[in-house]
């Protein structure tokens, strides 16, 4: 493609990127960096229906000049990064003095919301990633194998998961699991033990959750694997056959090599969206249990009094979770294209 | 007889469609708020004024989305439904305006107790009280010979009986769930021990006290007759769980317990065993370990002149005495509306008011308390944490927002 045309082509797509995500993402991270003006408060007197006291409350007035010349607020550079509710630089320094060993310090700061929610997100990550890339190449290859006719049918209910919406998946899927629900109370039977919770202990819901994440983003992997499949080179599968190769030979030296861009796409994809786990934090009401960045940021935004600045500062951990958590493939891709040329 | 009746009925139809006629407006009305019987009863009340659009948009979320609804210029939401605990956070960031002048002009029914007002000006209109007391099944406690609990420490005791009795095998209910719900049941249990949140008037935590300690045992012990799941369970899963038969003793909320039972598929066992009593004591303290809550409607500030003189008199409207002619009107809550004579249903809620409970503390850095000890207490009633250093991360958890607000 001519520089030109490609120039035209990705025009559109650079513009709304621009305003749409890495404007409002400059915005996040200056915000990152304020915080509110301190407030002035003032004693004044409340009555409401059970009577008159004196209680605190700001005052607005005395503010309001400063709140009109600095709109952002206060500038604390990196402080709200490195406070507890984040890196929690200070909490974490004095747990690495008093801890004896590396495990013992780890089980002092997942006691820090950061670090929990850190610890949750990668171990659901890894967890997911590669059972539903596994589990999605089986569908397909399955799926790939079964007679014309019934194709359309098992591809539809192959997609189910990620059709229905993830709230109300794990919203239904809450209810089955409870111990008077249908998945629950089975379990009790199997297990035969009557006070079995899958939503009491920490690492069954972990299990839940993962559960969850791989049935959600399967169809994903299966749709895209699928396509793949559609075009495998059928003389070099032929040969292989004429060559004695069984099945899983042809797989793994045929068919794995041939959709491995797509396995790179997937995980790409799939790397992403599981480090923002949100949807069955809420649908599953684990926050007792699990949390995530994503979860933080929710949580910041939504109590009686909002944290702006707090959520900024979440934001901007989560961009930087992920472009780690990109790395690895990103430079691989980045080396391979440049051997090609 | 039935000449007077027929009277009453046309006088009481008259009354009810004249105030629906003089309800006119010539503005917008958009209303925000929670969502339980009596709220929506004042939602569909504000729509019956014409003349104009009036929308309500009623949710659990209200609290995540009126702040941000009513920042913009001009404000989405013209009012917002709140209760002494979520007034803070718009007043905080100055959202509503005071009411004074509209109150003089159209706020005649209005009795001087609904007028909440900071700093002499009125910032909002109250229509209801509403606070957690005992909701149990008299069925049971007559069948095993328990007393009513007026205090945790008998309610502990309660529980202990009906367990081994077999009748209800996880008897005790409460809304545990991890967040606002749980932090909550704290903030209950921590004044019924005396405790107090704040050192003085300043914005200083000091929930790392023995009250602290006393409340978060108490919490754990209770939660030892709970069902296994309780950290998932806000009051509407606390109340779905009484209206099965799997709870006899709970506290509650007041402005639930009316219409707690009047649910399809409720077994008669059920509807005719509930009952409820006031606010329970703890550790033989006098203060009961509830808090005290008004619902309350406020007007936007970034809005025209107009808009919120429509916005009051649709609200005005929607709390006229005259609502309460209805039957399940009148018993959907603790009105503070004129003419209200207490139901039955509103006994909990007066008992608390007459046992001096503590109204919750409107205070512009409560919400933040309220958040760190919803984030930080699931550890110690998960048996991870001992109950010091919950209360020492509550702190820290507090004193990290609370410095990022500018109030420390």
């Amino acid at each position: 493609m001519k520089h030109r045309t490609f120039f035209w082509f990705i025009l559109p797509t650079f513009l709304a990127m621009f305003f749409f995500i890495t404007l409002p993402i400059i915005s996040v991270f200056i915000q990152s960096l304020h915080t509110p003006h301190e407030n002035i408060l003032i004693s004044v007197e409340n009555c409401d229906p059970f009577g008159c006291k004196k209680v605190t409350s700001i005052d607005h007035e005395a503010t309001k000049e400063l709140k009109n010349e600095k709109p952002l607020g206060k500038f604390v550079g990196l402080d709200i990064y490195l406070d507890r509710g984040h890196i929690a630089l200070e909490q974490v320094k004095q747990h690495w003095n008093n801890s004896e060993n590396f495990l013992s310090f780890l089980s002092l700061i997942s006691d820090l919301p950061f670090y929990k929610a850190i610890f949750f997100t990668l171990t659901f990550t890894f967890t997911v990633t590669p059972i539903m890339l596994f589990l999605g190449l089986l569908i397909a290859l399955g799926v790939n194998a079964i007679n014309i006719k019934l194709k359309g049918l098992i591809i539809f209910f192959s997609l189910l998961p990620m059709i229905v919406t993830p709230l109300i998946g794990s919203i239904i899927l809450f209810w089955m699991i409870d111990s008077r629900g249908i998945v629950g109370n089975f379990l009790q039977i199997i297990f035969e033990d009557p006070n079995l919770s899958l939503k009491a202990s920490t690492s069954l819901t972990w299990v839940t959750l993962i559960v969850y994440g791989v049935w959600h983003a399967i169809p994903f992997s299966f749709i895209v694997f699928y396509a793949g499949l559609q075009t495998l080179p059928k003389d070099q599968m032929e040969s292989a056959q004429i060559d004695g190769a069984n099945t899983f030979q042809q797989t793994i030296h045929i068919i794995i090599p041939h959709i491995m861009p797509l396995i790179t796409f997937v995980t790409l994809m799939q790397l992403m969206d599981n480090f923002r786990v949100f949807e069955p934090i809420i649908g599953f009401n684990a926050e007792a249990h699990a949390t995530s960045l994503s979860w933080i940021i929710f949580n910041d935004l939504g109590g009686e009094t909002r944290q702006l600045s707090a959520a900024a500062t979440s934001s901007i951990l989560t961009i930087l979770g992920i472009v780690i958590l990109l790395l690895p493939v990103l430079i691989k891709t980045w080396r391979e294209f440049d051997f090609k040329k | 007889m039935k000449l007077l009746l027929v009277k009453v009925f046309s006088i009481l139809f008259f009354l009810v469609s004249s105030s629906a006629f003089a309800c006119s407006i010539s503005a917008r009305v958009s209303i925000v708020g929670n969502e339980f019987p009596a709220i929506q009863t004042v939602g569909a009340g504000a729509k019956e004024c014409k003349g104009a659009k009036v929308t309500a948009n009623l949710t659990a979320d209200h609290q995540k989305i009126n702040v941000a609804g009513m920042s913009s210029k001009p404000a989405e939401y013209t009012s917002a439904i709140v209760a002494n605990t979520s007034i803070v956070a718009l007043l905080n960031n100055d959202l509503i305006r005071p009411l004074d002048d509209l109150v003089k002009k159209h706020g005649k029914g209005l009795k001087k107790n609904q007028l909440i007002t900071i700093d002499g000006k009125i910032m909002a209109v109250a229509f209801m009280a509403n606070a957690q007391h005992l909701v149990y099944r008299k069925d049971i406690l007559k069948k095993l010979n328990i007393d009513v609990p007026k205090t945790y420490e008998e309610m502990l005791a309660a529980a202990k009986k009906i367990r081994a009795s077999g009748l209800v095998k996880n008897p005790v209910g409460g809304a545990y769930k991890a967040g606002w719900n749980l932090a909550q049941e704290f903030n209950n249990m921590f004044i019924g021990y005396g405790g107090s949140h704040f050192k003085g008037n300043s914005a200083e935590p000091n929930v790392n006290s023995d009250a602290g300690v006393k409340a978060l045992k108490m919490m754990k012990s209770l939660s030892a007759y709970m069902n296994p799941d309780f950290l998932t369970h806000d009051s509407n899963a606390t109340n779905a769980e009484f209206r099965a038969g799997n709870v006899a003793i709970m506290n509650m909320w007041g402005s639930r317990a009316a219409t707690l039972v009047d649910a399809d598929g409720v077994s008669m066992e059920v509807k005719n065993g509930m009952d409820i009593s006031g606010p329970m004591t703890v550790g033989g303290g006098k203060t009961p370990a509830s808090t005290l809550f008004w619902d309350g409607w406020t007007v936007a500030k970034k809005i025209s002149d107009e808009e919120a003189e429509a916005t009051f008199i649709a609200m005005t409207n929607a709390i006229r005495p005259s609502i309460l002619d209805n039957e399940d009107t009148r018993k959907q809550a603790v009105w503070l509306i004129e003419g209200y004579k207490p139901t039955d249903a509103a006994r909990g809620v007066f008992a608390a008011a007459k046992m001096n409970t503590t109204p919750y503390p409107m205070l512009p850095y409560a919400g933040l308390m309220h958040s760190a000890i919803g984030k930080e207490i699931a550890d110690f009633m998960q048996g991870k944490e001992t109950a010091d250093k919950t209360l020492s991360d509550i702190e820290d958890a507090y004193r990290a927002s609370a410095k990022e607000k500018g109030f420390l």
